[in-house]
């Protein structure tokens, strides 16, 4: 194997990575009933992609990322309410919006140790909660932005689709822009951008020794990371039709980081596999126990991070010290 | 006006009490811990549990929630917390969130899920007024008692740290645990005593905070930034700077919620990003630490 070739060897395609999208299209197809579940695991496997973009391969920790979701969540359903209810123009706004404010704030998160990016990531998206209860005459505050209508998705050379109830459309939706995004930023993670991330997130100074900008490139990976949280939280308020304070609370930070953990940081699996698992876990521990179904994933956590969160996907390290 | 500073002074010394022990366990051990909020509720618990099911007086619940909790934080660092502390952040914070989620539940379990009521004793529930008009300063005896308890626990703990021997220890090991440790220095029983006197701090603060900030299962999460703020803005390497953290912090919070009531949480998250921006490492360190 030459060099050239071994430096490309992890930009191919497996044969399981084909063989597991071919398995979760057809899943899709198979199980129509669960289309609104397909639907919720599609944007926050989105989700969690795009904060792994940040947290796995730039290493930046982040506890308000739920900032650029609802802010996408926001302009989507504020767009499609004032201005227009396609839903694929509407999608764009919203990661435009996402990815403008991912802009803004890049700024704030290249100086300091991980606590002060760990507050000031918190602050924005508690900054814009507290913006977004203010303006109640805009986003309808506490009760939620109503009467959003979305208008039918219109795919060129394919047909028209009215979103329905039964959340068929959506799911296929949300998951063909998943699928999207996915191949998007593979593309992205073996170029020579993504490479040069993952040299920052080991060693900084030796990124720049090589004559490398962290900076720029940090703005870049946050960015993009911002924008693809924007597209998933449009994506949630296209789909139901709603948006509420909810999109910007604590809570949905610390979900997708979960689920991301669970899926494994640092490989864009992680963010898929990561929601699936999250989901199957909340969906059969809330029928289980509907109150305290925190206590089992708190449990879960600490369980998880002392035992070590990378044997969970290796099954072979489990009996060995 | 005065009279919402003063309350912004008792606001704020609560606060202080609150956080201490994480700022010193962040210092300590480079160590974040989101679930510093919930050893405040188990105090807090402790409080309002003797007081209701026991019978206890109130003054004999306080010592009774900081020893509680001091003795339920040695337990979890020996147990659960050491393992911790060489690992990255990320895995630190979702532990701690882990745990913080585990107590939410917890308690909601075991005592349900309503804000808890402290019955003060009358003595409590007098109130001084000077002067009149805007300028009236009125003080209830309760906020006066926190701070008085408050000034001499920051009085005593500066004392203990910059006279004695085990402060000495302390410093040392914050400064260079490796280097502490070489010396002879025992640091592992350094911070399994300082985490259980934190800990214990927090108890302390959650029941005395019980009547002011209110008390049910959500408290470690709701205050959670609070105690965050505190550490990151005053900076972990002393007591002055979390004290003063503690004091803006509160003094900004009551003003902000009784004058622009709608904004009042805004202002405080605005000044937080601001002044780390700022200065990433806290206002009052010295520079160049990790």
């Amino acid at each position: 194997m030459s060099a050239a070739e071994r430096l490309r060897a992890p930009a191919r395609w497996r044969a399981w990575e084909i063989a597991l999208w071919v398995v979760i299209w057809g899943a899709q197809f198979g199980f129509a009933g669960h289309a609104a579940l397909v639907n919720e695991i599609a944007i926050l496997a989105l989700f969690a992609l795009s904060l792994d973009l940040i947290l796995g391969y730039a290493g930046i920790v982040s506890l308000g990322h739920a900032a650029y979701f609802g802010t996408g969540a926001y302009v989507a359903a504020l767009f499609a309410k004032h201005v227009m209810p396609d839903p694929l123009v509407g999608l764009a706004v919203g990661t435009l919006a996402g990815a403008l404010l991912g802009l803004l704030t890049s700024p704030m998160i290249v100086r300091g140790s991980d606590l002060t990016r760990l507050m000031v990531t918190m602050g924005v998206a508690l900054v814009l909660y507290e913006l977004a209860n203010k303006f109640d005459n805009i986003t309808g505050g506490a009760d939620g932005l109503q009467g959003v209508v979305m208008g039918p998705l219109i795919v060129p050379f394919v047909g028209r689709f009215d979103f329905d109830l039964g959340a068929r459309t959506a799911s296929f939706y949300s998951l063909g822009v998943l699928f999207g995004a996915f191949l998007l930023l593979r593309r992205i993670v073996h170029s020579p951008l993504g490479i040069s991330l993952q040299a920052l997130r080991d060693n900084r100074l030796r990124l720049a020794a090589i004559g490398l900008s962290v900076n720029g490139r940090l703005a870049a990976v946050y960015t993009l990371g911002a924008a693809l949280a924007g597209t998933a939280g449009a994506l949630l308020a296209q789909t139901t039709g709603f948006a509420s304070l909810d999109v910007f609370d604590f809570h949905r930070s610390a979900d997708v980081m979960l689920a991301l953990v669970v899926g494994g940081v640092g490989w864009l699996w992680g963010g898929i596999i990561g929601a699936i698992a999250f989901k199957l876990m909340h969906d059969l521990l809330s029928a289980f126990t509907p109150q305290y179904w925190t206590f089992w994933i708190g449990l879960f956590l600490v369980a998880l991070m002392l035992l070590g969160r990378e044997r969970l996907l290796r099954p072979w390290t489990w009996w060995r010290r | 006006m005065p009279t919402l500073l003063f309350d912004g002074i008792a606001y704020g010394m609560l606060l202080f009490v609150l956080s201490l022990g994480l700022a010193v366990t962040m210092g300590l051990m480079n160590f974040i811990n989101l679930a510093h909020g919930a050893f405040a509720m188990a105090g807090g618990y402790v409080l309002v549990l003797l007081m209701q099911r026991a019978g206890w007086p109130f003054l004999a619940c306080l010592p009774a929630a900081f020893v509680a909790t001091a003795l339920a934080g040695a337990l979890l660092e020996r147990t659960l917390y050491r393992p911790m502390y060489g690992k990255p952040h990320l895995d630190q914070v979702l532990f701690s969130i882990g745990l913080t989620f585990m107590s939410v539940a917890a308690v909601d379990f075991f005592v349900g899920s309503q804000q808890q009521i402290v019955q003060l004793p009358e003595m409590f529930k007098h109130r001084f007024e000077f002067g009149s008009g805007p300028w009236m300063l009125g003080m209830g005896a309760y906020r006066l008692f926190i701070i008085a308890l408050c000034v001499v626990l920051a009085l005593s703990l500066q004392a203990l740290l910059a006279r004695t021997r085990f402060g000495s220890r302390l410093r040392a090991a914050v400064d260079d645990p490796r280097v502490a440790a070489g010396l002879g220095i025992p640091v592992d029983r350094v911070f399994l005593l300082t985490f259980a006197f934190g800990s214990g701090l927090a108890g302390l603060g959650g029941a005395l905070g019980a009547d002011i900030l209110g008390l049910d299962p959500s408290f470690p999460l709701k205050y959670m930034v609070y105690f965050l703020i505190v550490c990151a803005v005053g900076g972990t390497s002393s007591i002055t700077g979390p004290l003063v953290a503690a004091l803006v912090l509160g003094i900004a919070d009551v003003m902000g919620k009784y004058y622009v009531p709608k904004l009042g949480a805004f202002i405080v998250y605005a000044l937080m990003i601001a002044i780390l921006l700022w200065r990433p490492q806290g206002l009052f360190t010295r520079e160049g630490r990790r």
